[in-house]
């Protein structure tokens, strides 16, 4: 978790090793609509301590499911303008299926359990997005981030 | 005894503050922590079956016990990424 820029060549660097055939990265954007609106910018906010928990968590079910997978990701938080990264992901493994899955599965449970909120700003006003009750517990949210990473 | 209270995003913003210390009964859960904050608060009631809990920084349930000096998270539908 970090409010500096995000710095794709170092999470890569992070994650690499030479018996390595592949290394898949996500970056997630902050893009200029949303549901209609017109987005100036978004403020992250996190509860840092368990997100930081939660993103080990995630990493750790995601060796269990992709053994041969390295991952290592980065949350951004405060104010973040249109185009900026507010999310790096990094998954290197020694054949590129592995990799794109745990790459895809990491965002999914990101999405469902990691303890941050968007507090967008948009033409008109602001509003805090809500999206999944955070429950690390729930088999089957985590049963639906498996089946979109494999699909 | 007395707990710490952490509340985000659109929690923190209908009780006013992000960061509240509270005086509880001894042997109280989770669940009577947030009793009373809505009490207080009323609009928090709408985040009754979709918020999520944590004990000191760690996913939790309602019916947790808390202790003298915990850190108890009441956390909004999450939408990070």
């Amino acid at each position: 978790m970090t409010s500096e820029p995000l710095d794709a060549d170092a999470l890569m660097a992070l994650v690499g090793a030479e018996g390595d055939g592949a290394v898949v990265t996500f970056a997630g954007l902050v893009r200029d609509h949303n549901q209609g609106r017109r987005v100036q910018f978004l403020e992250y906010e996190a509860y840092e301590p368990l997100a930081v928990r939660a993103l080990q968590r995630i990493v750790d079910e995601a060796k269990e499911l992709w053994p041969s997978a390295r991952l290592a990701t980065h949350h951004r938080v405060g104010r973040l303008e249109i185009g900026e990264a507010s999310i790096l992901i990094a998954a290197a493994s020694p054949h590129r299926a592995d990799a794109f899955a745990a790459c895809r599965y990491t965002i999914e449970r990101v999405k469902q359990i990691v303890p941050i909120w968007k507090h967008e700003h948009f033409d008109g006003g602001d509003v805090w997005l809500e999206g999944a009750t955070a429950d690390p517990e729930d088999v089957a949210a985590r049963e639906k981030a498996y089946r979109i990473a494999c699909a | 005894m007395r707990v710490t209270v952490r509340l985000f995003a659109r929690l923190r913003d209908l009780a006013g503050a992000g960061e509240l210390i509270r005086e509880v009964p001894d042997d109280s859960d989770a669940r009577a922590v947030w009793n009373d904050l809505v009490l207080e608060w009323p609009g928090l009631r709408e985040y009754e079956k979709t918020m999520s809990v944590a004990v000191n920084a760690e996913y939790a349930r309602m019916s947790a016990r808390v202790h003298d000096g915990d850190e108890i998270a009441f956390m909004p539908p999450v939408s990070g990424g």
